[in-house]
């Protein structure tokens, strides 16, 4: 009954000194945390601040995020300016040392990731809100999520040399699981190679990039900036002209103006995720493409 | 002799044709160079979008299937020479400049306004200054003068995660007073802030302000901050002595009800010398509170603000009994993407007497054109003590150029 009692005791102890001693992650996006946990597993504890359905450029800073990143020992960021509306003021009020810009514990995947629609002439803001350093939505590419997991590999396993192999082994078992899903969604989207789109936002060059869709337009008239009737005519012509069936519309943006396009031209809009967490049976970066191949594949099949 | 003629012969021998072969591996090596020469111009002509020289076709370069990785870029080949010139830049501050012109009309005997004004030109310099601090400058221009609006250090996370700023600050008192004019939902001030708290220019002073995240429970945000300043802020406090430091304290709550709404509130108080006579001192007190509702799916079309602060100014120079008070509330509800539309209560005693208050109310209609600029127009009914009506339009054109920076909450 005592060497019960004891051992029940041991195992308590040894789990919360377990619990303590967990590398506690935080990443701005649900898509990262997804990413970092198929890595961290359950030696790491992973939280994000912005929702999967939220629309990523405009997080509000809320206090309640301070007391996320007060104990944080990794910050990881997607960069490229996607946070500089809400993520810069929460890391300086927070007063956590170990995360601020330049810290061990600021981690900005973006620098490990292929970026498209790096500008290369002057950018100014005529052409709206645009992302002078490139589009941040790369993790949209399971390419460029295969190297944000190998980036999360060593970031991790610098913090935490003592799980170094663990976190290998769990990046190699996602790497092969990738490849896996890789063989599955292209053999879905092969038939639709090449299909011409309208997405509502720029949010999807590298996932475009990846499966071959071409997407000639936006429902934006220029990034930020809401639809506008003349666009909104100039976008129903082209569509017409191209014979573009499909818009592919963010969660976070009204349907009202897609839904318009796509009736005049005869095709349809619909909802495609960009990020883990956009719906409910979203949670992890496989059931996002899994997700988004699928809706696509359906969708294209429709229409010749 | 003839010997001697033959090995000087060999050796010269030997050495031209040494000096032959030095030439040709020379020539080699720059017809090597020539080329990749004009490899590394083919490449910066593709990534420019420009048509390459025409000695690039030479050797093609494919820019397009370089892939743009960061770390990959370093293992391809090395990178020659240092950054240009223009990589210096990088460690100018973010800066950025904000204009609120400001057009009045209608009649104000008590407080009249320019007909039209261009109100304010903020610049705004933000950088990190080295591992351990970051500096913000927010320079004030008026049609008149320049003012420091805010000047100040900031060490983010000192031991024991506090965080210590110095400078030039708005005080933490209350929420309107922590605010820049560009960041109100309103074109002015509410009448507690003009009667008690300095007005535009607000508790704002020279000093030092420590702040902590409190231990809490249940997933509420609980923050205290401390501030000493010089004393000097005009029309609240001023400092006779050196010795006539001001103090504010600052105590935050915060809470998510749910993911689309919370409540924020806080409690602060003042203290300093008092404007009116030496030896004197002025204490404020006030409650804010906020609710905010913004559903997260439709957060840039939708949302609500409702505010609320209250004052109490007890000023030992006051020439009647009892504690002046003031408060205004206020909603601002956005009903599409670029539209807010708004209204504000105010009550106000002045800031010595009990005996007379001036009250009033605003209707706003808010227009954001882009994230960089917003149109305002605002109608504002003020009953001032002395007897007198106010029936005012007022218009505001806020716009914005350079650094992209946070959105206010």
């Amino acid at each position: 009954m005592f060497i019960r009692k004891i051992v029940i005791i041991a195992g308590l102890v040894a789990g919360i000194c377990s619990a303590a001693s967990k590398l506690n992650v935080v990443t701005s996006t649900e898509d990262l945390s997804a990413i970092g946990r198929e890595i961290g597993g359950d030696h790491i504890s992973i939280d994000s601040i912005a929702k999967g359905y939220q629309d990523p450029h405009f997080v509000e800073p809320k206090p309640s995020f301070l007391l996320k990143l007060q104990k944080a020992d990794l910050l990881a960021v997607v960069g490229l300016q996607l946070e500089i509306g809400w993520l810069p003021p929460l890391i300086t009020q927070s007063g956590n040392s170990k995360i601020q810009v330049g810290a061990k514990g600021y981690f900005d995947v973006s620098n490990a990731c292929e970026i498209l629609e790096i500008p290369t002439a002057t950018v100014t803001r005529a052409d709206g809100d645009v992302h002078p350093l490139g589009n941040p939505h790369f993790w949209l590419d399971p390419e460029n999520g295969r190297r944000i997991a190998r980036a999360f590999k060593d970031k991790l396993s610098e913090m935490q040399p003592a799980d170094a192999a663990f976190f290998d082994h769990n990046l190699k078992d996602f790497e092969q699981r990738l490849t896996d899903a890789e063989k599955r969604w292209d053999t879905q989207m092969a038939p639709y190679k090449g299909r011409k789109v309208v997405t509502y936002h720029r949010s999807l060059p590298n996932f475009a990039k990846r499966f071959g869709l071409d997407v000639v337009d936006y429902v934006e008239p220029k990034p930020g900036i809401p639809p506008t009737p003349t666009h909104t005519l100039e976008l129903i012509n082209k569509m017409k002209q191209q014979n573009i069936k499909l818009i592919l519309v963010e969660p976070y943006f009204d349907m009202r103006t897609p839904n318009s396009v796509a009736q005049a031209v005869g095709g349809t809009a619909i909802v495609l995720l960009p990020s883990v967490g956009g719906e409910k049976q979203v949670q992890t970066y496989f059931q996002l493409f899994d997700y988004d191949v699928n809706l696509l594949a359906t969708a294209f099949g429709k229409y010749k | 002799m003839r010997c001697h003629v033959k090995v000087l012969a060999a050796v010269c021998l030997i050495g031209g044709v040494a000096r032959g072969q030095d030439n040709a591996a020379l020539l080699d090596r720059l017809r090597a160079m020539e080329d990749r020469i004009k490899a590394l111009e083919a490449e910066v002509a593709g990534l420019k979008g420009q048509p390459a020289p025409e000695a690039a076709a030479v050797t093609p370069v494919a820019p397009a299937a370089t892939p743009q990785v960061a770390n990959a870029a370093s293992t391809a080949a090395p990178n020659l020479g240092g950054a240009q010139g223009a990589a210096a830049k990088v460690f100018n501050p973010d800066m950025a400049v904000i204009g609120d012109f400001v057009g009045v009309g209608g009649k104000n005997k008590s407080q009249p306004s320019p007909a039209l004004e261009m109100h304010e030109s903020e610049v705004a310099l933000q950088a990190i200054l080295d591992p351990y601090a970051r500096a913000d400058f927010f320079i004030s221009f008026g049609e008149h003068g320049v003012d420091l609006e805010e000047g100040y250090l900031t060490f983010p996370s000192l031991p024991g995660h506090l965080s210590l700023r110095a400078g030039k600050m708005r005080a933490a008192f209350g929420k309107v007073n922590t605010l820049h004019n560009h960041v109100l939902p309103w074109v002015d001030r509410p009448l507690v802030m003009q009667n008690f708290t300095g007005g535009e220019e607000g508790i704002n002073d020279a000093g030092f302000s420590l702040s902590r995240i409190l231990p809490a429970p249940g997933g509420l945000f609980l923050e205290a901050t401390g501030q000493v300043f010089r004393g000097d802020s005009d029309n609240v406090f001023h400092s006779w002595h050196p010795n006539n430091l001001s103090t504010v304290g600052h105590l935050r709550g915060y809470r998510d009800i749910n993911e689309s709404t919370n409540v924020d509130l806080g409690f602060s108080y003042a203290r300093g010398a008092s404007t009116q006579t030496a030896g004197l001192f002025n204490q404020l007190y006030d409650i804010d509170a906020t609710i905010r509702w913004k559903p997260l799916r439709r957060s840039i079309y939708h949302s609500f603000t409702g505010r609320a602060e209250l004052v109490w100014d007890h000023n030992q120079a006051a020439v009647t009994s009892g504690t002046p008070f003031g408060y205004f509330a206020s909603g601002d509800y956005q009903f599409a993407r670029r539209w807010f539309a708004g209204a504000r209560f105010d009550w106000s005693e002045r800031a010595l007497s009990t005996l007379r208050h001036d009250d009033g109310g605003s209707a706003v209609l808010t227009y954001w054109p882009s994230e960089f600029s917003q149109v305002r127009g605002q109608y504002r009914h003020t009953r001032y003590a002395e007897g007198l009506t106010a029936n005012e339009i007022l218009f505001q054109f806020l716009f914005s150029i350079g650094a992209h920076g946070a959105h206010p909450f």
